[in-house]
């Protein structure tokens, strides 16, 4: 290693430090090495054991079914249930303690509307009928020879990040706000296979999903969608799915709602129109300031948020060279571009994407950042192959309103203060304005 | 073969052709959804009066007396409208189709012994919420040929998306 070249990505391209995203891929072992030195300088450390106690004695056995390190048990959802139905509600995914772009299973985000059904898949049927020549009942052994087909993508409930439209900003911590949005493999048998089987009329325009969990939840699908690239998933990051995730079959919509993406599914009745159900009516629909209401609103738009540094964390080890590191994702498509800020938006400076960029799937942006102790403020901005440019919260509430519940996909804004806190902000003005923080609609 | 119709759709993979066919009785049996415009709607009836009782012992621990809501949505009694500060989306202001309330009530309700409700029973309840929203009067009869002519307040409320 050769400590005298400096790297020509040294130099900030942005304001506030942000540095050259090529710096970590060609020359973070230069600045590496200073940061250890500064790192020793500052806390005189315990030189770790030669041999520490795990290498003097034998190891653990095998496993059945592994589980995390013990060391890592707080990595863990965030359930916020209804105050009296304690199996209603929803649960978060830590987006903030993990890395990369797949959900592991047990982590995966929860939205129930009555629990979890503990579902016999013997007894399990998807019956298929309405503007169909046969009508039919598949098991679910039948319906595990099928060609199937796998992809990667998120499944992100409509109300995820709806702190948002609070007056005053959330602190939770990122996951346990924005963390209704998971990205998994999903393996099953492309739901348009199933369709021509059963003669599909061709004047059906719609698909009624119903569940088979104790609420019955039902909605309506567009034709279009279902022929296109929808999935009757079984599988879920290689394993069969989990209970709280439709175990034996859900279907998946790539880019949608989540709440179109049926779990536990039991039937799908093709009609000439949609069934106007309690959930794409009184919920999941968006109330506009002019008293109407958006409905129908299937495509999740362009997101990104920082996940480190993230609110709640503190940078302890004081000034020097940190990751920003985060996830994008568009329904419309492919992430083409993730922007950083760390003046809070005068500047911007392009991120790293992660390899492989897939369409409607979670993309890792990381970026070089050179803290030099003052306060900062980061931002992060998608842009997805559309050319659709994730909104400042300003401009989403300015043509929103604040009383659409779901949707909220503005920038989210970190402030790091001289102590390296991070915390949430909007802008300095709206936080004076209003201390309000409740939002007015449950999760029943 | 079915590609033809939906222009941005793969070409459809060929399956092994498992579907068991199901008769019309099965279906039948397995399909509770209602259509906004009633059909569906099975025989039965209920008033708003016989639906006070079931909703007091059933509905009010989450909802509230009267619909006025509590850990579950408010459902009527609404005092913003709208357009106002703190809209109250209640079914008297927000639900678009009366059907709808038939088909949530009986597919999801109550949440402790989801599907224990009769036919009129679910009418009873219908009818009583209605009633509460000042949208029927409390001696109003609902079935499956009233139910779909009840007009909601908010019907036009909607701008369909579609994307």
């Amino acid at each position: 290693m050769s400590g005298n070249n400096k790297s020509p990505y040294l130099t900030p391209i942005a304001g506030n430090g942000l540095l050259d995203r090529r710096l970590f891929l060609q020359g973070g072992l230069v600045l590496g090495a200073a940061q250890l030195v500064a790192g020793n300088a500052r806390a005189a450390r315990q030189e770790p054991a030669a041999r520490p106690e795990w290498m003097s004695v034998p190891g653990q056995p095998f496993t059945l079914y592994g589980q995390p390190a013990g060391y890592e048990d707080e990595v863990v959802r965030y359930p916020s249930p209804n105050r009296q139905m304690r199996n209603s509600g929803a649960s978060w995914t830590p987006l903030h303690m993990l890395e990369g772009t797949i959900t592991p299973n047990g982590l995966h985000y929860e939205r129930h509307h009555n629990g979890v059904p503990q579902i016999n898949p013997d007894e399990h049927r998807l019956l298929v009928h309405g503007m169909v020549r046969q009508p039919a009942f598949f098991t679910i052994d039948n319906l595990l020879r099928y060609p199937m087909r796998s992809q990667i993508c998120f499944v992100e409930c409509g109300g995820n990040s709806n702190a948002g439209w609070n007056k005053a900003p959330s602190q939770a911590e990122a996951g346990y706000f924005h963390g209704l949005v998971s990205c998994s493999e999903w393996t099953g048998v492309p739901l348009s296979t199933i369709l021509s089987e059963v003669g599909l009329d061709k004047k059906a325009g719609w698909l009624i999903a119903d569940g088979a969990d104790a609420f019955a939840m039902n909605i309506s699908i567009p034709v279009e969608k279902a022929m296109d690239d929808a999935i009757l998933a079984l599988y879920q990051n290689g394993e069969r799915l989990r209970p709280e995730n439709g175990y034996p079959l859900r279907l998946i919509l790539p880019g949608w709602e989540g709440v179109l993406n049926v779990k536990w599914l039991r039937s799908l009745k093709a009609t000439a129109q949609p069934i106007m159900a309690r959930n794409e009516t009184a919920r999941y629909t968006e109330l506009l300031p002019s008293g109407k209401a958006r409905m129908f609103t299937f495509t999740m738009d362009a997101k990104s948020l920082i996940t480190s540094p993230s609110g709640g964390m503190v940078l302890k080890q004081g000034p020097g060279l940190y990751q920003v590191s985060g996830l994008a994702w568009s329904g419309r498509g492919r992430i083409e571009q993730v922007d950083v800020s760390a003046d809070g938006g005068e500047t911007w400076a392009p991120a790293e994407l992660q390899a492989p960029v897939l369409p409607k799937a979670f993309t890792r942006f990381r970026i070089p950042w050179q803290w030099d102790g003052a306060p900062a403020v980061l931002k992060s901005r998608a842009v997805d192959e559309t050319g659709y440019v994730q909104p400042e919260r300003e401009q989403l509430v300015a043509a929103q309103g604040r009383h659409g519940f779901y949707h909220y996909n503005a920038i989210v804004t970190w402030s790091v203060d001289e102590y390296g806190t991070v915390t949430h902000v909007y802008t300095s003005e709206a936080q004076q304005a209003d201390s309000d923080i409740s939002i007015d609609a449950g999760w029943d | 073969m079915l590609a033809g119709i939906n222009p941005g759709a793969d070409e459809v993979r060929p399956g092994p052709n498992l579907g068991e066919p199901a008769d019309s009785r099965a279906v039948s049996s397995h399909d509770w959804g209602i259509m906004p415009d009633g059909a569906g709607l099975p025989d039965g009836s209920g008033t708003a009066g016989e639906g006070k009782p079931i909703y007091d012992r059933l509905c009010v621990s989450c909802h509230g007396p009267g619909g006025l809501g509590d850990s579950a949505d408010q459902l009527a009694g609404a005092q913003m409208q709208l357009t106002d500060e703190w809209p109250e989306k209640t079914i008297g202001t927000f639900w678009p189709y009366a059907p709808t309330l038939f088909d949530f009530i009986r597919r999801s309700k109550p949440m402790m012994e989801p599907g224990s409700l009769t036919n009129s029973e679910v009418y009873a309840l219908t009818a009583y919420l209605l009633y509460l929203n000042g949208i029927i009067p409390e001696d109003k009869e609902m079935n499956a040929a009233i139910l779909a002519d009840v007009e909601m307040p908010n019907r036009d409320g909607f701008i369909q998306v579609l994307e």
